[in-house]
């Protein structure tokens, strides 16, 4: 036995197997998502960037019941609200401190009136902290941008939820 | 204008153009060494490698070298500062000046002398000092671990490597690299030698610093080894020295092993292509494996990698010498005998 093991090891059985396994894998074809350029296809319950949505006739859904603010687990949002003039309960401020948020899904969960929603948007990378500091102006603009997919998201995502 | 060549002046500008000649193609090679590792490595791992920059990233290597030259060098405090500036200039200045004897084609070497082996074997032993600086003038202890491993594996593994040139002399009969080259002529070394190719060749991964045998480098264990504390320019010369000691030792197992410039099939068509066509064919091959290896192994232990070098290259290759020394004195085949 001995004798075997010694004379595998000096022929070098193992080293040139392993050898001859990554030449072969050298020529398999790549595995590389060329990123810019190529992406993968997404989940409909992707949980990125954040979206305030509206109505279809343009008033948003929010309607400052603060459920997202108190299930949020990294306690990234702030809300403060007051009765707009025409009677209806509307937020005055909407923050999200992205910087917090654990991308768990929960404010999404937790709205009544599907107003907060996570995105399909993963690339929101900025240069500065403060710039990911989203208040009610940037979330509005997300949902206004996003909508389309939006909208197809939570429709495909319905039967499960 | 042969004339003026033939004067003291002429010779120096000579000298200085080959040397140009020389130098110059192999920084361009050192920078693409580095490319090659990557694409190599990113295909055998079934990734792509650099492909952004420039068309399929041939660029890469400039980029590469641009940032390194807007880098600020960092000189530690603790540093003896002379010698930490100066030992990445030695590792690199010694990997370039060991070119000088290597012929790349029948007498196109810079100076042919006829210790030419010796003076390899010289220089790259000289090689350690520069790492040995870096890890003792850095004074920091992963630098100086780093140091110390790579001073004991490159003596333990030198001589090695000294005894399997010695079987190849006693069959050439000469210290000239191109009696060396013109000695395989009909067979190459690395045929009748083969145990002795293959233990130079991965000797040669040991003198370099190259995986598996990288401990010196040991990113795992010591962060980055002797050259820990180096940054910008500094650093890249390190890096180019290392890779510029992959391309030597490449070139010394084709000039050893496989028969230098020599066309590997002996008649027309073939002995047409110019002598440095198959010098550089035989030379990538040799850079293909070490990535190959490299890309392959992981790193050996450190009491494995002593015990490699003591315990079983040193009693193959002596053992080796030995007995090609007794076939060629038996069978009368000693030259210049």
């Amino acid at each position: 036995m001995r004798l075997d093991r010694t004379a595998r090891g000096l022929l070098m059985m193992e080293l040139v197997s392993g050898m001859a396994l990554t030449l072969r894998t050298f020529f398999q074809p790549k595995a590389t998502l060329n990123y810019p350029y190529e992406k993968n296809p997404i989940s409909p319950r992707f949980k990125g960037e954040h979206a305030l949505r509206r109505y279809p006739n343009g008033e948003e859904r929010c309607i400052a019941c603060k459920l997202c603010e108190a299930v949020c687990p990294a306690q990234a949002i702030t809300i403060e609200a007051e009765p707009r003039a025409d009677g209806s309960r509307r937020t005055t401020r909407y923050d999200i401190d992205m910087t917090k948020c654990i991308y768990c899904g929960l404010c999404e969960e937790a709205c009544p009136v599907d107003a907060i929603v996570e995105g399909p948007n993963f690339e929101f990378a900025t240069e500065t902290r403060e710039e990911l500091m989203y208040n009610k102006t940037k979330l509005l603009e997300n949902g206004d941008r996003w909508e389309p997919e939006l909208a197809k998201r939570l429709e495909l995502d319905a039967p499960y939820r | 204008m042969m004339a003026f060549f033939d004067t003291d002046v002429g010779i120096v500008i000579l000298t200085i153009l080959k040397s140009l000649a020389l130098i110059v193609p192999l920084l361009i090679g050192v920078a693409y060494l580095t490319y090659a590792e990557r694409k190599v490595m990113g295909a055998i791992q079934l990734r792509k490698g650099p492909n952004v920059v420039g068309p399929f990233g041939l660029a890469q290597p400039f980029a590469d070298a641009l940032k390194m030259m807007f880098k600020e060098t960092i000189i530690p405090a603790g540093s003896d500062r002379i010698l930490f500036i100066m030992a990445p200039m030695i590792t690199f200045g010694l990997a370039v000046i060991a070119w000088a004897v290597i012929p790349v084609n029948d007498g196109w070497a810079i100076a042919n002398i006829n210790v030419g082996i010796l003076y390899l074997l010289a220089i790259s032993s000289l090689g350690v000092y520069g790492i040995i600086i870096a890890g003792w003038s850095s004074n920091s202890k992963y630098a100086f671990l780093g140091a110390l491993r790579s001073a004991a594996q490159m003596v333990s593994y030198e001589v090695s490597m000294g005894f399997v040139i010695v079987t190849v002399l006693i069959c050439v009969g000469s210290l000239n690299l191109n009696d060396i080259v013109m000695a395989q002529r009909h067979i190459w070394f690395a045929i009748p030698l083969f145990p002795m190719f293959v233990i130079f060749f991965i000797s040669g991964l040991a003198e370099t610093n190259r995986a598996p045998f990288d401990l010196a480098e040991g990113e795992t264990e010591i962060v980055a080894g002797f050259f820990v504390e180096y940054s910008a320019m500094s650093f890249a010369l390190f890096f180019l020295g290392e890779y510029a000691n992959m391309i030597l030792i490449s070139a010394t197992t084709t000039i050893l092993f496989l028969g230098g410039w020599l066309s590997p099939i002996p008649f027309a068509p073939f002995t047409w292509v110019p002598g440095v066509v198959w010098f550089l064919i035989k030379l990538f091959a040799c850079l293909f494996t070490f990535i190959w290896v490299r890309a392959t192994f992981p790193r050996y232990r450190y009491d494995q990698l002593m015990a490699l070098g003591w315990k079983v290259f040193l009693p193959i290759s002596l053992g080796y010498l030995v007995l090609v020394a007794g076939v060629l004195e038996v069978f009368g085949w000693l030259p210049n005998a």
